[in-house]
């Protein structure tokens, strides 16, 4: 679904292939719903073990992550500080892990590339980008962690399911055509840095 | 006050001073962004920069980190061949880390190599980081903190040139690292560049320059020259806050500098991320203290 309110594009879980319609390079939007932290390990276990994800993710959101949590009573938890990790990291195992799963929305930091541009095409689903290092902003989004599962592997890489509200701002950086916000601006980048290095390097010639 | 009752106080102080810039940046480092935020037009990076500014906000209100990763603990310390503690200096640092970590609390991010396991206290071997600058003939001490976090680390590169590279290369040394690693590492960045003679002198250089106060300039003028250059060709690639495009990419550019061998250039470059949470505290012999970095901070 699809929300407006205060000026904010607001996607509500569960979200269809046609709310992601709209949605180009970057826009701003905010996330209400199933969101859960998913990294490393866990796109290892979908992708290379086949073993099944026992948070349905199906038309929600994840979120490339590794948080502090802080436990509560009756296995309750705090959302203390999360902020987003480098995605470039899950890049090898999105395509076949957009595909396994259904996942819809995926949040991290920095870029991604052609897998999950084009597991985005084919599949229906975008990567946004949550300005990183802004960790009480993202904690205070989150109203309940409802579930944690692969405890096994630890704080940051278990699988922490939270109900949020309008987590973001959150930056398109791959919509759901597969075009990509970051690959384009490396190109705008290198060429004006090329541009730099010959203008410094004509009032640098200190050696003589 | 005998010498054990001494340590637990500074052990305390310093304990509290490195959780407190986990959650409050320095005043420069605010001033900067504060700056840079007022100078930018276009819609993302405004929309970057409220949520960094009301994250900070947030940090203080609920007294959580503002980021979490909190980094591993580096300290940079100058002190006199007179100070008291300067025994134990080193080994308080040590415990001050894993009280905070307790306390604030700090991330656990201490992995020991080869044997890859978090110690989950954020020390290990060689951590914190300790840098020592003796002082002859004073009996203070001065204490910068770091938190060096893992994304605003990765871009860390140093290499040798040969001469016939000159300043030339070492420019594009510098770019080529702000295009290829910069935008993942939270811009607007601190640059710090270390040219000096080889490989280790450069990179403990280009570390040291992040210490200094945005702003400052090196005393050679034509070092000088060369840091403003850098910084306006760096803002001038466009990179913006979070990398995704905007008129300014660095919060300033800090070269630091030694002689060199006729043969070589080595050259290193480091850069500190905007939550660039950095500290600057003084003690006297009878440990009183001075914080420049954070006006309004008492332990």
């Amino acid at each position: 679904m699809v929300e407006y309110r205060d000026g904010k594009k607001i996607l509500v879980t569960p979200i269809s292939a046609d709310d992601l319609k709209d949605v180009h390079i970057g826009d701003i939007l905010y996330l209400s719903g199933s969101l859960t932290t998913c990294r490393d390990v866990a796109h290892r276990r979908v992708v290379e073990e086949g073993r099944e994800i026992p948070v349905d993710v199906r038309n929600n959101a994840i979120l490339h992550a590794g948080p502090i949590i802080r436990p509560l009573e009756n296995d309750k938890f705090e959302m203390v500080s999360v902020g987003p990790t480098t995605s470039m990291r899950m890049e090898k195992f999105e395509y076949e892990f957009v595909k396994t799963t259904g996942v819809r929305v995926i949040v991290g930091k920095g870029g991604m590339k052609e897998n999950t541009a084009n597991a985005c095409k084919d599949f229906g689903c975008i990567h946004c980008v949550i300005p990183a290092g802004n960790a009480v902003v993202a904690a205070v989004c989150v109203e309940e962690i409802e579930r944690a599962e692969w405890r096994d592997l630890g704080m940051p890489e278990t699988l922490w399911n939270c109900r949020v509200k309008e987590f973001g701002p959150l930056i398109v950086s791959i919509d759901a055509e597969g075009n990509n916000y970051f690959e384009e601006k490396k190109i705008e980048y290198n060429r004006k840095k090329d541009e730099q290095v010959e203008i410094i390097s004509k009032q640098v010639g200190f050696i003589k | 006050m005998n010498k054990e009752a001494q340590v637990q106080k500074m052990t305390d102080m310093m304990a509290k001073f490195v959780g407190y810039t986990g959650k409050k940046l320095p005043d420069d480092v605010i001033a900067k962004l504060q700056e840079l935020r007022e100078k930018e037009t276009e819609a993302l990076p405004k929309v970057i920069y409220d949520t960094m500014f009301r994250n900070q906000e947030l940090a203080v209100k609920l007294d959580r980190p503002s980021c979490q990763d909190t980094g591993v603990l580096q300290f940079w310390v100058k002190c006199g061949t007179g100070f008291p503690l300067i025994n134990e200096l080193e080994g308080l640092l040590k415990d001050a880390v894993v009280k905070a970590t307790f306390e604030t609390p700090l991330r656990h991010n201490s992995v020991e190599t080869f044997d890859e396991y978090n110690t989950g206290k954020n020390v290990g071997k060689g951590t914190p980081t300790v840098w020592w600058d003796i002082v002859p003939n004073w009996d203070g001490c001065e204490i910068y903190t770091y938190m060096a976090g893992g994304g605003c680390t990765l871009p860390g590169n140093a290499t040798v040139l040969m001469p016939g590279e000159g300043y030339e290369g070492v420019t594009k040394f510098v770019l080529d690292r702000m295009t290829s690693y910069g935008l993942n590492a939270c811009p607007p960045l601190l640059v710090g560049v270390g040219v000096a003679t080889s490989v280790e002198t450069a990179a403990l250089l280009s570390k040291k320059a992040l210490m200094r106060p945005i702003g400052s300039h090196n005393e050679n003028e034509r070092a000088a020259k060369m840091e403003k250059l850098l910084e306006d060709g760096i803002n001038a690639i466009g990179i913006g806050p979070q990398g995704m495009g905007g008129k300014y990419t660095v919060m300033g550019v800090h070269i630091e500098n030694t002689a060199r061998h006729p043969s070589a250039i080595g050259v290193a470059v480091n850069v500190g991320c905007w939550s660039h949470r950095r500290g600057h505290i003084i003690f006297d012999k009878d440990l009183n203290y001075t914080i420049t970095s954070h006006s309004g901070c008492v332990l």
